[in-house]
């Protein structure tokens, strides 16, 4: 990944956030000033959908894969059928290469003239049908003739290495063989946005792999938004990710940079970093509760503004009394959980976590609500500016 | 893996309830029992198929099929609306489209008369054209898909509500626009809910009297169909009507053991209606 990522995260679009509703503007303007020859090769939606509280604003570059991460509940699944077609917005516009997908009020595009897939956690197949007719609906659906979709429907199951499942039926496919004829399924339809919500969600741990592998294959180049709970699947198949929770976009970034600089709690989670905010002092930074943390503090990090401060659970040591020296942190901590992590321990203390070797554990004798000091180095912490993110935020990489 | 089919063999079920049970099962077996009893075996053969007899069932076979044809027609849109659509008054017309299950079948019979008959609503219209349905045959078909209707109904609602919409959602998808999703997808999903509908729909036309007798009367060869023939040799050749009794329930045997061989479904209870 070669991008800047400081750039996309400031992309000034312009682009009303959408958290003030029915924002009318076009939101796919940017490389296309005056000029109206070339069709802008983006898909942008911003729209809201009031009685789930959700209010996005996203945009997709030409060949760009998105990954949607978010809490349980955050409205993942409620996006994709937004912009499938599947459910209606209460208000806001979305557009797919210069077609109007909708705009409330006045246009709607029904989910099956939207060219726009949608893969389920289950493969949804048709139980009726073969394989292969299963892969060529969309094609037929299009209006192919049985024998051109029946062509497209080999070469496509030929891309997911399926072509001897062709003549099977539904019923006799194994969990992870189904999924990837619904991935051909979908990919037969060549839609111009592909949605995945989940895919892997429903497979068997050791089939995962073998799919994520094969996503990664037939999603090169192509658009794609992939909701997923797992930050692996961010990592080997997304371009940018986007963080969802409670219907709003809390962060979105390049994914390496998301989770190395993680912004909202829930991408620190991801990450598997501690994570404070505060407010940006001369050597480090005063949490909320005002507490003083050292650390080395990022050049664009301004006294004075919002700030974030994260460390490793590695990084962490435990003591029963509390320790001094001036590079160092220390912050008293009532033990919530213990629990394996590697060959260690990992001990809880609220939001924040550290990683202690059996040894030391032994040595601590630590219980669920006694009292220790959570230790950290200021070469340990690093501290960043914290942004307010807005929805506008999540448009595509320059 | 869930272990669909097998009962838990640890649940005990008081013994007073198989008590019950048996006598209810008995109370259903006995009366059909007592009717074979009283079968005319070595007559068996000629009384059924003696020319009134064969008349009568053919009449039967013929209109049933028809009607049958009917529900399909009528009752896959209905399905459809009352399953998919969302509308003001939706539950309002499921009660009504049920009402015929719970309505003696005469008042239906009265009700399709003062419909279709030489004066009723569309039957005085009818008349001026020349059309007659009251006392045809057609009002035998009429009377049959008027009380047959709601099994078929309420078996396809209850399968395509079963079936749920996300496979219909997945072929929208596809680029598959709303005809191509009920005729690939839909229908196909609910075929088998669609086939017991129409066999339970069948058999309620076979078995239809009340309403028949008050709408289309009893004519041989038009409208006399096995159950009113049954029921007017009764009186007079009780043996015809009990041999034809007993091809009646040869048939509803072969059509439960058809319908319900597969999946069952939930509309076992509802189908105690049988007639007037």
């Amino acid at each position: 990944m070669t991008h800047s990522p400081e750039t996309s995260r400031q992309v000034p679009s312009g682009q009303v956030p959408s958290g003030q509703g029915t924002s009318r503007q076009v939101p796919s303007g940017q490389g296309t000033s005056g000029a109206v020859t070339v069709r802008p090769a983006v898909f942008s939606i911003d729209a809201a959908v009031a009685d789930r509280g959700m209010s996005v604003s996203l945009e997709l570059s030409d060949k760009e894969t998105v990954a949607v991460l978010g809490p349980n509940g955050a409205g993942k699944s409620t996006l994709l059928g937004l912009i499938a077609g599947l459910l209606r917005p209460s208000s806001g516009r979305a557009d797919l290469d210069g077609r109007v997908l909708f705009d409330a009020g006045t246009h709607w595009v029904p989910a099956h003239q939207r060219k726009i897939a949608l893969l389920a956690q289950e493969p949804l197949l048709f139980p009726h049908l073969t394989v292969l007719d299963n892969v060529a609906f969309g094609p037929r659906s299009a209006g192919a003739s049985r024998g051109d979709a029946r062509r497209a429907a080999r070469h496509w199951l030929g891309e997911v290495d399926a072509l001897g499942f062709a003549h099977r039926r539904p019923g006799q496919l194994s969990g992870g063989q189904a999924q990837r004829i619904a991935i051909a399924r979908a990919l037969a339809a060549e839609p111009d946005l592909l949605l995945l919500d989940e895919p892997m969600a429903a497979l068997d741990i050791t089939v995962a792999p073998m799919l994520r592998k094969l996503l990664k294959r037939v999603l090169a180049g192509r658009r794609a938004i992939i909701v997923t709970h797992d930050v692996v699947d961010a990592l080997v198949l997304a371009d940018r990710l986007v963080v969802l929770d409670a219907g709003r976009i809390v962060e979105a970034g390049p994914t390496r940079l998301v989770l190395e600089r993680p912004q909202s709690a829930f991408a620190a989670g991801l990450a598997g970093l501690n994570q404070i905010t505060g407010t940006v002092t001369g050597h480090g930074l005063v949490s909320e509760d005002n507490m003083s943390i050292a650390g080395v503090v990022d050049d664009a990090a301004v006294p004075g503004e919002p700030g974030v401060a994260v460390f490793r659970p590695g990084a962490v040591s435990v003591f029963p009394e509390p320790v001094h020296g001036s590079p160092r942190n220390t912050f008293p901590a009532t033990i919530t959980d213990l629990e394996p992590h590697g060959d260690q321990i990992r001990i809880r203390a609220g939001a924040l976590a550290a990683d202690v070797t059996l040894s030391a554990a032994a040595d601590l004798a630590p219980a669920p609500g006694s009292i220790v000091y959570f230790v950290v180095k200021a070469a340990a912490v690093v501290i960043y500016p914290a942004k307010t993110v807005r929805n506008d935020e999540a448009g595509p990489r320059p | 893996m869930h272990g669909a089919g097998k009962a838990p063999a640890a649940i005990t079920i008081p013994l007073w309830i198989w008590v019950v049970a048996a006598a209810g099962g008995l109370f259903i077996l006995l009366p059909l029992a007592a009717m074979v009893t009283r079968v005319n075996w070595p007559q068996f053969v000629p009384l059924i198929t003696s020319g009134p007899s064969l008349t009568a069932l053919g009449l039967s076979l013929r209109t049933s099929a028809v009607s049958t044809v009917l529900c399909i027609v009528l009752g896959v849109p209905l399905a459809l609306v009352l399953a998919r659509g969302q509308f003001p008054g939706q539950r309002l017309l499921r009660s009504l489209v049920l009402l015929p299950l719970v309505l003696p079948p005469v008042v239906g019979g009265i009700a399709l008369l003062y419909t279709f008959g030489r004066r009723g609503l569309l039957g005085s219209s009818l008349s001026v054209l020349g059309i007659q349905i009251a006392f045809s045959t057609t009002a035998v078909v009429l009377a049959q898909t008027f009380v047959a209707l709601p099994f078929l109904v309420l078996s396809l609602e209850g399968s395509l509500r079963s079936a749920g919409t996300r496979y219909e959602s997945a072929a929208a998808t596809l680029g598959a626009g709303p005809g191509t999703v009920l005729r690939r997808v839909t229908l196909p999903l609910v075929l088998p809910g669609l086939a017991s509908g129409a066999v339970l729909a069948f058999a309620r036309s076979l078995g239809e009297f009340g309403a028949t007798l008050t709408f289309a009367g009893s004519l041989e060869g038009v409208t006399r169909t096995l159950p009113l023939e049954i029921y007017l040799q009764r009186e007079t050749d009780p043996d015809t009507a009990v041999a034809l009794s007993l091809v009646l329930v040869v048939i509803a045997v072969a059509i439960v053991g058809l319908t319900f061989r597969r999946t069952a479904p939930k509309l076992l209870n509802s189908g105690g209606t049988r007639d007037a």
